[in-house]
């Protein structure tokens, strides 16, 4: 049927469309169906329900409609001091991730050289990104516990001194969060920017010593631009990522820490919806989020011109 | 650097002895990354009092295998593995299928809306799950589900957004002819996809659904909010709920044996098929 249909010109109410064409229309909408409508009950209609939810004082159990408060949880989150706290909190964070693009770059260059052994190692930078989160960050409470801990009975071997109370200090919990994250997730940036320097060609490299770069300048003026779309996508994925850091908050303190020191955005968001009913409330601050994201996200796709370059 | 350009021709001595520096500060960098692992195996075949003695130790003494049998024993454990894997298996299969199937569909078949209905399901991909957590949790609440897994599994049989991209990207090479063949030996469009193309994803496809069980295996976060009876905790939960429940008394070999189970299957699906997870992470971040 597919066969005669195909070779006859189409009589069909469509001026334009073959009855195949027609055909291959309805199957084509047929088979993105599912996704489609996925994306409009779990993503399109949450995020209206969101807005207007923000836009009351609901608790999840009252009626929406019959608490609507304008704008006045907006207001309230900009005058809101443990909100605005949660959110440099989580941008201390991020600064593990020039860290870990540092680092990684490093290790994938080391790597790109003839080195025996390499599958292996990269194999064992791997490991903790396909760990479990939750597992890992147990290990690590485990590691960076005050009295027993790994790191600090490190610490204590080669300086002699008790090292910090990682976990109960408002300071350093920080920096133990970001040790975490940089060791959770060096191997990607290691794996993606290894697979950057092989596409990067040899021949770059020997013109340059012909014309008598160093190693630094060629790393400099070769290698670092040509592997800027791999730091670009590691930049975009890191902030997204690191705008929504919970698990390793909720498992590694308790109750966001001493004095809400460790706690992140979207874990003060989890708090105020779900442990303290105030789902209004906490619909206004995943907004926020969400367009603070988006403006992020956005700010750096336009200045990526800049700076991203391609090998042609 | 200076190395790679004279990997060609003679290589100097300077860059030779370069490369074992090199290969030490590596293989150091490696041993510090896998120890905390290491020693978390370790630490689950000590006793309880090794682990807190003042005398730090790695290796365990005596070698205690007692508390993996404990953990098996926990009926919570247990329901937490039959949770987590019936959670992964219809969302695995079934959206394998709904995603495998629009990702031909959006990469060769011709129809309106296409783009537009691509980019809506992209857009997805930029939303944080914080902010539909909330309405989905409600709308769960409300169907009933959150006594049960559904809240897990539902969204998923409709498919995965990055799966879709990333099949269609990897249909994009194929010629559109292959399509066009196959409608003059009379197969119909589900045959096309069925006999034609999904036989050229299953590599790409495979890769994707590994990466989507270990997604599945380690969430967190969906399960504590939509999940509210200890029955219904999957893995992950439950190890989180035996970590708040033993550090108390300082059982610190059971927590750590917990754990090292429950890492064990995304591992092991890493070791087998560590190539193509590799090549696949590889090109995602390439392609940006």
């Amino acid at each position: 049927m597919a066969a005669t249909t195909a070779t006859r010109p189409a009589k069909t109410s469509k001026p334009n469309m073959s009855r195949m064409a027609l055909q291959e229309q309805r199957w084509g909408r047929l088979f993105v169906a599912a996704p489609f409508i996925g994306f409009c009950l779990f993503s399109a209609f949450p995020i209206v329900f969101a807005f207007v939810a923000s836009l009351s004082n609901w608790t999840g159990t009252n009626s929406i409609f019959a608490n609507l408060n304008g704008f006045s949880n907006y207001i309230e989150l900009f005058t809101d001091s443990r909100f605005w706290m949660t959110v440099g909190t989580t941008i201390i964070y991020m600064i593990g991730i020039p860290v870990g693009m540092i680092l990684g770059l490093l290790i994938a260059t080391a790597m790109n050289r003839k080195i025996p052994g390499v599958k292996i190692l990269r194999t064992m930078y791997y490991v903790p990104v396909v760990s479990s989160l939750v597992a890992v960050a147990i290990l690590w409470t485990w590691v960076f516990n005050y009295d027993f801990g790994l790191l600090n009975t490190i610490i204590q071997a080669i300086s002699g001194k008790h090292g910090p109370n990682w976990l109960g200090n408002e300071f350093w919990v920080k920096v133990a969060m970001i040790i975490f994250m940089v060791w959770k997730g060096l191997g990607s940036s290691v794996i993606l920017y290894l697979s950057g320097l092989q596409n990067i060609p040899r021949d770059y490299y020997e013109a340059a010593t012909i014309d008598g770069a160093n190693g630094w300048q060629a790393f400099r003026n070769i290698t670092i631009p040509l592997v800027s779309p791999v730091t670009f996508y590691l930049l975009i994925t890191g902030i997204i990522g690191g705008f929504q850091v919970f698990v390793e908050v909720s498992v590694m303190v308790t109750n966001g820490g001493l004095n809400y020191s460790a706690a992140t955005v979207v874990y003060y968001l989890w708090d105020t919806a779900f442990k303290h009913q105030r789902m209004g409330y906490g619909s206004a601050m995943a907004f926020i989020l969400a367009i603070i994201i988006f403006i992020v996200t956005a700010i750096n796709f336009k200045g990526q011109d800049k700076w991203v370059k391609t090998i042609d | 650097m200076a190395a790679k350009i004279s990997s060609g021709g003679v290589q100097s001595k300077g860059s030779r002895a370069l490369d074992k520096v090199l290969f030490v500060v590596l293989a150091l960098g490696a041993v510090v990354m896998v120890f905390p692992l290491f020693y978390m195996i370790m630490c689950s075949f000590m006793t309880k009092n090794q682990i807190l003695s003042a005398n730090f130790s790695v290796i365990p003494n005596p070698w205690k295998g007692g508390m993996y049998s404990e953990v098996l024993h926990k009926g919570l454990f247990l329901s937490g593995i039959r949770n987590s894997l019936t959670v992964a298996l219809p969302v695995l299969v079934v959206g394998g299928f709904t995603s495998s199937l629009a990702a031909f569909s959006f990469a060769k078949l011709k129809f309106k809306g296409r783009e537009q209905m691509f980019l809506a399901l992209l857009a997805t991909m930029m939303i944080p799950f914080a902010v539909v957590m909330i309405p989905q949790y409600v709308m769960f609440t409300k169907l009933g589900w959150t006594n049960g897994l559904l809240p897990l599994i539902i969204p998923g049989l409709f498919g995965n957004v990055s799966i879709i991209f990333f099949l269609r990207q990897n249909l994009s090479s194929i010629p559109n002819d292959m399509v066009d063949a196959a409608k003059i030996d009379g197969c119909t469009f589900f045959q096309i996809y069925y006999k034609v193309f999904l036989p050229m994803m299953k590599g790409a496809l495979m890769t994707q659904i590994i990466l989507w069980f270990m997604g599945i295996w380690n969430d967190y976060l969906a399960p504590t909010i939509f999940v509210q009876s200890e029955k219904w905790y999957t893995l992950q939960v439950v190890i989180r709920s035996f970590n708040d429940q033993y550090a108390v008394n300082s059982n610190y070999p059971l927590i750590m044996a917990a754990s090292v189970i429950a890492m064990l299957p995304t591992l092991l699906l890493f070791f087998f098929f560590q190539r193509y997870i590799i090549e696949s992470m590889a090109l995602s971040g390439v392609k940006g």
